[in-house]
């Protein structure tokens, strides 16, 4: 429609459509309202709201600011990825996946790559397998930073949010460094990676590495043991370990009640057999668990990437892979350890240099399920956090 | 003579209503943010003026040239009213707050207050408390629910926390006897006992409720930017924000003011009868005055960078099931005090050294507790380099 003063036809047009719906949600007749009858409000908590990281809608039931119905209302960010890789020749698919999760670029890169060389059953060298390792983690390490300072903010802390990004734009820099972006970063190709890393690109990551446990424990300070961030987190969105699995949920939410349940370990892929870490778990299953439990992850991604570095080796940083990409007909399913959970993808392919379906399974869309379930009884308030200790990244949930 | 006084008054009125609002947008916003910059490893605002100064004449600009914005069906004139509301009790507060002793020009004696009633500490608590309805309101009249869900949370806050600050501050009338915040402080002077001693925990009581009257950080639920959306103030821009925004920096001076009033000995320097220190009265005491409010309005500051925000039932609990109680116990404690030396200070001077001991226990405590907590973070963690 263009643009211009609002006619009288379109104000009553206006008109009659509130008053419809006005009419629709009206209360049914039936007693009177009193001085006491308690009045259900409709709150429209987003798509423009500053807590819920992007644009998702969730439609509330309040009474007062209890929170009787929350109702998520996705898609606002759709825009068709699954049937663009239909329409593109392998390859082209990477660069859509950093849309995605675009908070970790790298990891989507990762398990959509991880997919195709499956259907291929191209070989990785090993240098490559442990420079995307030190991707991964660098990525989750960033992941879990921006979720750190958002969640923080979302319950009025806002100094860890400086502190960890600070943090963050050091990975940021790693990553500019070695594939020219910083976000969407397109930094892995099917069969192994598209450089090698600069020179003293390592000995710089050593010494951020370093550097982390430290920074790691500025932030915990801040907040680990502060008296209101534990009034604000513990007990709110309590979730047991046999709901998390009937709903699917997995990453940082399954293991925050108790489940010690890591790709990395459960299925190990690249080479994260032989290193040494530690998959943390809590028991209670609320939001201060799950903010431990990313926390000492941090930790833990700082031990791999050691690893990493100390095992790194002259080699071939890209397997042995036709320049036209044609996989026989089958399909498979390749799924990573994402900073938010299980990543996956299912590949169909039917013979041709183009997938016939390529379905994902994206983390953030399958934990954002529980949110009605964590959010029912709590204030408008824990909604808040409920939402921070989803972890969720619209652009993965809507693709 | 009669004549003088009158205009004199008027004076300082006008000079108080010029200066307060300049002081809140230029040095006020501009430390806060600086010293959040710093305490946040960030800049903060330098590129207005030199080192940023002039941030706050940028921010007046943008304020005023901004589009004033009532919402469709909101209540005009409330709408209007509201930010008035918020500001007009704040600044007459300040009427009563005496800012140094009376000084002499020429054969005139100036007092530096406007006016010294004897009803000045209620005078300050029920102006501010009129603020409130500012808010709600603001709140109210958006036509918003999130502005009516801010101003309905900022009733409750301030009703309830009005409550033990009132208690907290009768402990210290029970010393002074007097409601006179000038009579106030030359008690205080006359003891050489600044009442922040005996009143520790009346203080600690009065700095707490005096953080959630003035909707700050870790209270500032009415606000709570990341849930309501700035809460009542969500519908306002412009000249009126700018006034929701004077009232609410307004009314953290007075909580500031008051608190160096009662507690901290006003414009007396510190330990006067410490001949050692006598150096310490080079600082005039309007000075002294203005460093004590500048230190609490820092620590405004500090706790917005420090603390997450509290839930609205925890807050309303912290009021009614903690402080309100504390409060009563510590009025208690004092008139027991008082009581047991009548006409002399012994009693007050002994409870300074048991609220003064106590603290420094529960602070060491606090820092032991810290210290082992961190020791467990790191074991149950190993260091990367342990591997």
């Amino acid at each position: 429609m263009t643009s211009g003063p609002i006619t009288e036809a379109e104000k009553d047009r206006a008109r009659a459509t509130a008053e419809a719906v006005r009419a629709a949600s009206a209360p049914p007749p039936g007693e009177a309202p009193t001085l006491f009858s308690v009045q259900e409000m409709e709150l429209n908590f987003g798509p423009q709201h500053p807590s819920t990281h992007g644009v998702l809608r969730i439609v509330l039931r309040v009474d007062g600011e209890k929170i009787i119905e929350a109702k998520p209302d996705i898609g606002y960010l759709h825009r068709g990825t699954e049937k663009l890789f239909e329409t593109e020749t392998y390859p082209m698919g990477i660069p859509h996946t950093d849309r995605m999760d675009y908070i970790a670029a790298a990891t989507n890169n990762h398990a959509f790559c991880l997919a195709i060389e499956k259907l291929l059953g191209v070989e990785i060298p090993r240098r490559a397998q442990l420079i995307r390792v030190i991707l991964d983690e660098l990525q989750r390490l960033s992941s879990h930073l921006v979720w750190l300072g958002t969640s923080g903010i979302d319950l009025g802390a806002v100094t860890p949010f400086w502190y960890a990004f600070r943090e963050r734009e050091q990975i940021l820099d790693f990553f500019e460094e070695y594939c020219g972006a910083r976000l969407t970063l397109n930094c892995m190709r099917i069969g192994g990676l598209p450089f090698d890393l600069t020179p003293g690109w390592v000995e710089r990551l050593m010494e951020f590495v370093d550097d982390l446990p430290d920074r790691i424990d500025d932030y915990e300070q801040l907040l680990t043991d502060n008296r209101i961030w534990k009034k604000r987190t513990v007990g709110i969105g309590v979730i047991s370990a046999e709901e998390c699995i009937e709903y699917g949920l997995t990453g940082p939410i399954l293991r925050g009640s108790g489940v010690a349940w890591d790709l990395r370990r459960a299925q190990p892929y690249e080479c994260y057999e032989e290193l040494d870490f530690a998959v943390p778990t809590r028991p209670n299953g609320d939001t201060y668990d799950r903010y431990v439990v990313r926390v000492q992850e941090m930790r833990q991604c700082v031990r791999i990437l050691t690893q990493c570095i100390e095992r790194l080796e002259e080699g071939e940083i890209r397997g042995k892979v036709a320049r036209v990409i044609k996989p026989p007909a089958q399909e498979v399913y390749a799924s990573i350890e994402s900073p938010k959970g299980e990543l996956g993808f299912y590949c169909v392919s039917n013979g041709t240099n183009r997938p016939y379906r390529m379905h994902c399974r994206p983390p953030s869309f399958i934990n954002l399920q529980a949110l009605p379930r964590l959010a029912k009884g709590h204030l408008i308030s824990d909604l808040v956090a409920l939402i921070g200790t989803i972890d969720i990244v619209l652009g993965e949930v809507d693709r | 003579m009669r004549l003088s006084a009158t205009l004199l008054t008027y004076v300082k009125v006008v000079v108080l209503v010029a200066t307060v609002p300049a002081i809140v947008g230029f040095v006020i916003v501009l430390a806060e943010r600086r010293i959040m910059g710093f305490m946040q490893a960030r800049l903060g605002p330098n590129r207005v003026g030199p080192k940023g100064t002039l941030q706050g004449l940028a921010d007046l600009v943008k304020l005023v040239t901004k589009e004033d914005l009532t919402p469709a069906d909101a209540e005009r004139k409330v709408h209007f009213l509201a930010p008035v509301l918020t500001v007009i009790p704040a600044l007459t507060a300040l009427a009563v707050i005496p800012f140094g002793p009376p000084v002499k020009v020429g054969r005139v004696s100036m007092p530096l207050w406007v006016a010294d009633i004897n009803i000045g500490l209620l005078f300050v608590l029920a102006v501010t408390s009129i603020g409130v309805y500012g808010l709600i309101l603001g709140g109210w009249a958006s036509n918003n629910k999130y502005s009516l869900l801010g101003g309905l949370r900022s009733a409750a806050q301030l009703v309830s926390y009005e409550v033990p600050m009132g208690l907290s501050l009768v402990s210290v009338l029970l010393m002074t006897r007097s409601l006179s915040l000038v009579e106030i402080v030359e008690r205080q002077r006359d003891i050489h006992l600044w009442f922040v001693f005996p009143g520790l925990l009346a203080f600690f009581i009065y700095f707490v409720s005096g953080v959630a009257e003035t909707n700050r950080n870790p209270f500032d639920l009415p606000e709570a930017e990341s849930e309501l959306v700035s809460g009542f103030n969500t519908e306002y821009s412009g000249v009126k924000f700018a006034f929701f925004f004077l009232g609410e920096y307004t009314g953290m001076i007075i909580i500031s003011c008051v608190a160096v009033t009662v507690f901290f000995g006003g414009w007396l320097a510190p330990f006067p009868n410490v001949a050692a220190l006598n150096f310490l009265d080079i600082v005039p005491p309007f000075g002294w005055f203005l460093v004590k409010v500048g230190f609490f309005l820092f620590c405004y500051i500090w706790f917005r960078s420090t603390f997450p925000r509290y839930r609205f039932d925890q807050l309303m609990g912290l009021g009614w099931k903690w402080l309100l109680p504390v409060a009563l116990a510590n009025i208690l404690i004092v008139a027991l005090a008082i009581l047991a030396t009548p006409g002399r200070t012994d009693g007050m001077v002994t409870l300074s050294w048991i609220f003064g001991g106590l603290f420094v226990l529960m602070f060491l405590l606090a820092k032991l507790r810290q210290r082992l907590a961190r020791r467990d973070r790191l074991a149950a963690s190993p260091h990367a380099r342990a591997v």
